[in-house]
């Protein structure tokens, strides 16, 4: 699905909700991460990256994604646990290539060790994959310099279909804030370049929010508006 | 009469505007939820708020109880205890009296559920309503609070044939879901910050909790809040508080429990468990009724930090309270217990006696460990285990139900005012 705001139009706020599926798919070992991933529902892949930001978890993660929390906290493998953690989404064309890219890190991984360790039942791996329910909220922007306003009260659905769940559907696998500004003015681009240093992965959204509120402050202010 | 609105104060407006939002499509439909039991035990307190809560957003919900005798619950405490693991065969004749309870049941429950758009069924006591049930319109669907990871298997084979025909089922954990080839959604239960139990207290009131059960505030105290149920390690706890008594002989501890009236078994359990603790006066064994919920809301405030040391746990809903209290949680290694103690961060998880009495030491000698980790696991509450999230994840369920089995459902609505 493309961007909902990547044209020069105004920018339709949405909210989110995930809803968590369990695919009774587990892996007990590096073996069977790897077979699973093979033939995984894509849906899997998804909110193994990204659902974690909209489920229980505390504080900062060590690792970006469940693979690589599992590889370090159950596999206690950290060498692969540092591969899959630099792993970046969005330089994948779509969740096929990061699939891909995953197995052959793992595969690569298998090739080095001796054999391949299990863990306990308790720690094994779960494939879990999740429903987005999207709605719209009603606001909509027509101005760029209104986004300083909304963010900072944004709902936390909203954080995440914009600026995490944007990188999935838009086809130049950017956030929807960038997407509209890039389609308003090429004057935007400071603004851009500011949200693009917002790293996603090491915050929660409550921390995710406050941070981006702070860049467009900073940024607009910046360009004089 | 708690309203959604009063929530704002607590999770900010904007999750009570999407709770809204969320509702928005699913007005008009008939929502029905059907436990066994209206008081004791997680479930009911869980609906007793849930239901309201989905009313006062709009939603025609409502809660229905089935009714059934001893033999009945004789059996589905069986049940319960079977698919949490525990090697617990069943005679024909139970299996006889659990279903044709259930066929009553539907019988005298058959107009509601067959008008229905959405039926909730918690727990096996209900399972089998839906078979007899042939003319439901609506959706069914199984909320499983069980931890069932480990079930013994003929139990499950035999739940199973009923289970399977649900449109959807809930668990609690990942860990807990069976293969099915229906979709098993995944919701953590959770509190209301607002109900008596978890509501703030004036001073005078946890004092006052403290005086009735002769609890010395000047000494450090430890407390378990639960059924009187195996599973939940009562006499596990009494053995730990002796290792670090010896370490620490001003410690006293509180069991308080209550029994639920879908429980048969509890008074067996309190039997041993009074004869464990074996006349210490600093033993505190309180056998509280299903509505003592201001007391147990001032116990857990009165004491320095909390056990729960099951070893079988669908997900422990006393853990969350205890940490919404900012109480640190030594908590046994299991269920839904793992997903709310983050070891060393919200309270530490122990396999055994002696992991709890080391921790319980823990705690004494550091208090100030103890009060960082209460105020973390009180944050963590607030962020994941409110029910304004359950209620979310209700709703997105439901829409979701209604909408398709797409990954991605837009919903074309506008905000309500």
């Amino acid at each position: 699905m493309a961007g909902d705001n990547d044209h020069a139009g105004p920018f339709a706020v949405k909210d989110c909700a995930l809803v968590a599926i369990a695919t009774g798919r587990k892996a007990q070992s590096l073996t069977e991460l790897r077979h699973n991933l093979q033939t995984i529902h894509e849906g899997c892949i998804y909110y193994h990256f990204w659902g974690g930001l909209l489920r229980p978890r505390f504080d900062d993660p060590q690792y970006v994604n469940d693979f690589a929390v599992w590889c370090h906290y159950s596999l206690h493998d950290d060498t692969l646990a540092e591969r899959l953690a630099v792993v970046d989404p969005t330089d994948f064309e779509d969740l096929e290539g990061l699939r891909q890219e995953l197995i052959e890190i793992i595969d690569q991984r298998l090739d080095e060790l001796e054999r391949s360790t299990w863990v306990p039942r308790e720690f094994q791996f779960h494939f879990i994959r999740s429903q987005i329910v999207v709605l719209d909220t009603g606001v909509t922007l027509e101005a760029p310099e209104e986004l300083q306003e909304i963010v900072p009260t944004m709902p936390l659905g909203s954080i995440f279909y914009h600026f995490i769940d944007a990188r999935r559907r838009s086809l130049q696998h950017t956030d929807d804030f960038r997407a509209w500004l890039r389609g308003c003015s090429e004057n935007y681009k400071p603004v851009c370049d500011c949200l693009a240093g917002v790293d996603p992965y090491f915050k929660t959204l409550t921390e995710l929010r406050e941070q981006l509120a702070d860049a467009l402050r900073r940024a607009f202010q910046a360009v004089g508006s | 009469m708690t309203s959604i609105e009063d929530y704002a104060e607590i999770v900010g407006e904007d999750v009570v505007q999407h709770l809204r939002q969320l509702a928005e499509p699913l007005k008009g439909l008939k929502i029905v939820h059907v436990n066994s039991t209206r008081q004791g035990g997680g479930v009911a307190e869980i609906l007793d708020k849930l239901v309201p809560l989905k009313q006062d957003l709009g939603l025609d919900a409502r809660w229905e109880v089935i009714t059934g005798d001893e033999a009945f619950f004789e059996c589905t405490k069986n049940f319960h205890n079977g698919l949490q693991g525990k090697h617990a065969p069943m005679p024909d004749s139970a299996l006889k009296v659990f279903e044709s309870t259930n066929e009553r049941n539907a019988e005298e429950l058959r107009k509601i559920l067959e008008e229905a758009d959405i039926v909730f069924i918690h727990d096996p006591q209900p399972l089998p309503l839906l078979q007899h049930t042939p003319n439901r319109k609506g959706k069914w669907i199984w909320r499983c609070h069980i931890d069932l990871s480990h079930p013994y298997r003929p139990m499950w084979k035999y739940l199973r044939r009923f289970a399977i025909q649900y449109d959807a089922s809930i668990f609690s954990l990942a860990d807990f879901a069976q293969p099915m080839s229906h979709t098993q959604y995944l919701i953590p239960p959770s509190i209301d910050p607002l109900s008596d139990k978890n509501k703030e207290l004036a001073r005078s009131e946890i004092e006052g909790a403290r005086n009735r059960f002769d609890i010395d505030p000047e000494r450090p105290t430890m407390l378990q809040v639960s059924r009187f149920d195996r599973f939940k390690d009562p006499i596990g706890v009494i053995r730990a508080y002796r290792l670090a008594k010896a370490f620490a002989p001003a410690l006293q501890l509180v069991l308080a429990g209550g029994g639920a009236t879908d429980d048969p078994e509890g008074e067996v359990v309190l039997a041993e468990v009074r004869e464990e603790a074996n006349s210490d006066q600093d033993v505190h064994i309180l056998l509280l009724p299903s509505d003592a919920h201001l007391t147990i809301n001032a116990l857990q405030r009165a004491s320095d930090f909390v056990m729960q040391k099951s070893v079988r746990e669908g997900f422990g809903l006393t853990v969350t309270e205890a940490l919404w209290k900012a109480r640190p949680v030594i908590g046994g290694n299991c269920g839904g217990i793992r997903l709310q103690v983050v070891n060393h961060h919200t309270g530490f998880l122990v396999n055994t006696p002696q992991g709890a009495a080391l921790r319980i030491r823990h705690f004494l000698q550091r208090p100030e460990v103890a009060k960082e980790m209460g105020r973390k696991g009180r944050e963590f509450v607030r962020q994941n285990f409110l029910i304004t999230r359950d209620l979310r994840e209700h709703l997105s369920l439901m829409v979701a139900l209604i909408m398709g089995d797409e990954e991605r459902i837009a919903l074309e609505m506008k905000a309500s005012a």
